[in-house]
């Protein structure tokens, strides 16, 4: 009766979606703490891996020291200008392309071929045609991340339920109307489904070029720490940059869960 | 009467296909020309657009230089390598939180969202720990991989029909058999996407820290190339790499849709 009573209790904690998380989380301090210890007793080398108490100490230092608000605003800006003239040719291309199918079929491969090319890579090429400055950055991860917006638009668009497509055709409405009362409305989930894909890339293609120029904002932040040798500082703001990353693309991806349709 | 639609359906596939061929040829001849223009008009300091030509003749100078097939031979031993360390991790790490939902639920969120972030400012860590050689190139790859195999492994193993893993149950198969017979023919085509991604991942993460540090390989090429200001080379070793990398995708995506 008592082991009954106890695993009916138990059942709910272990079923709900904080507990699990908790524990990995818990994990991850654990692994800390081991990594702390090791250190401490001189199994693992302090020169190559610093204290995680020192870690966590250094982000204040950052912060204070280094300018990370400054560095975060310089990257956002560059996330954001790319990640919105991502939309403003990406969008309108991916109508086009929905618009006259022969377009789509010759040219939809070739931007399938853009979105998985490591076009990073080109970044010296890019300094060379518009200097070593922000321009550079926002135009690599403008390319990196325009090609999923593309081809998502053409999808949400092609995907439009026959049904509202009928209702449209019913009601005589006009090509524009068509697009801005039906297409369009219906394709908005998949277009920022694109659009999370995009902005994505964006960070990707900002925070690594930055990194590769010594340029800019976290990515070189990172860059100048590892140069200094300041051990806890670059894995502290290793650190800083994954969390802002990760709270970025849990932010995207509850918008976009907010726009899917309710089923 | 019934021949005339087929018949008509045919001509108009056949016309749209030439359509399409024509609007590809269009676009080829717009770029070159466009290209062209800008290359001899004056607006950009000489040799930032270089003639197509010297770009053909760069990419001609390139494939007879033993140098670039030394380099090219490191990039794809470090890609290589990265992807079967991040494969082989990537799998026993996906098999183990897809077939335990509790250990699914507590560790797959934090890769999920690690996944996408910029593995390449995770460089300065991989060379404090394996050094400036091929080992830290390896390693960075390796995690790149590891990520995109591991989260599609656990979502193929979650998919996979209960009724299969009842019957090598049923079988007293043991865990090992259960994964080599059971888990792993009836997820190939998950754990393929996964490579597939992981590929592309590791190659591109290997090529982006050869450029950062390092005195071989194809992405240290770049870097000296860019150094000397060699242009033409520079777009001539760049239309190699984004040949080669896709390629890669095609092999992959082929082997992908055989394996279904």
């Amino acid at each position: 009766m008592r082991i009954a009573a106890v695993a009916e209790r138990r059942a709910p904690l272990t079923a709900t979606r904080w507990f699990p998380l908790t524990v990995g989380a818990l994990t991850i301090v654990a692994v800390g703490v081991i990594f702390e210890v090791l250190l401490r007793i001189g199994v693992l080398n302090r020169y190559i891996i610093p204290l995680p108490s020192e870690v966590l100490a250094a982000f204040e230092r950052i912060v204070a020291e280094e300018g990370v608000i400054e560095r975060t605003g310089t990257s956002a800006f560059e996330v954001l200008s790319a990640g919105f003239a991502c939309i403003a040719v990406g969008v309108p291309l991916g109508v086009l392309l929905y618009r006259f199918n022969i377009l789509r079929r010759a040219l939809e491969d070739w931007v399938a071929a853009l979105a998985a090319a490591p076009i990073v890579l080109a970044y010296p090429l890019f300094m060379v045609l518009f200097g070593r400055g922000s321009m550079t950055v926002i135009v690599i991860a403008f390319a990196y991340g325009l090609a999923p917006i593309v081809l998502k638009t053409v999808e949400g668009l092609s995907e439009t339920r026959s049904v509202l497509v009928n209702v449209g055709k019913s009601l005589n409405l006009s090509e524009a109307q068509m697009f801005w009362k039906i297409l369009f409305p219906s394709a908005i989930p998949s277009i920022f489904t694109g659009i999370r894909l995009g902005w994505t890339f964006c960070v990707i293609a900002v925070i690594g070029v930055e990194f590769l120029v010594n340029l800019g904002g976290l990515g070189q932040l990172i860059n100048d720490l590892a140069e200094r040798y300041d051990m806890p500082g670059t894995y502290a703001s290793i650190g800083f940059v994954i969390g802002i990353s990760m709270i970025f693309f849990i932010i995207l991806e509850w918008v976009e869960k907010w726009l899917q349709p309710a089923r | 009467m019934t021949m005339a639609a087929p018949v008509t359906r045919k001509v108009r596939e056949r016309r749209e296909t030439r359509q399409v061929l024509y609007v590809r040829l269009a676009v080829i001849f717009a770029f070159v020309a466009i290209w062209e223009f800008l290359s001899r008009s004056g607006w950009f300091f000489a040799d930032i657009i270089p003639s197509l030509v010297s770009i053909a003749q760069a990419l001609f100078r390139l494939l007879v230089n033993p140098a670039f097939w030394a380099n090219l031979q490191v990039t794809l031993l470090e890609a290589a390598a990265a992807l079967c360390i991040g494969t082989i991790a990537g799998v026993v790490v996906g098999i183990l939180l897809g077939a335990n939902r509790f250990l699914g639920a507590a560790f797959e969120p934090y890769l999920y969202y690690f996944s996408p972030t910029p593995r390449i400012i995770l460089f300065p860590i991989m060379i404090m720990w394996f050094g400036v050689g091929l080992a830290s190139k390896i390693a960075l790859g390796a995690l790149a991989s590891f990520f995109a195999v591991a989260l599609s492994t656990a979502a193929g193993m979650r998919q996979i029909d209960k009724v299969i893993i009842r019957v090598g149950r049923s079988f007293r198969a043991t865990p090992w058999q259960m994964a080599t017979k059971i888990y792993l023919p009836a997820m190939r085509i998950p754990v393929l996407t996964g490579i597939r991604l992981g590929l592309g991942n590791a190659l591109i993460t290997v090529l982006l820290a050869e450029t950062k540090l390092s005195n071989q390989g194809l992405g240290y090429m770049v870097n000296t190339i860019y150094q000397r200001f060699d242009i033409p080379t520079l777009y001539a070793l760049l239309i190699i790499v984004f040949i080669i990398a896709g390629a890669c995708n095609a092999v992959l995506g082929y082997v992908a849709r055989r394996a279904r």
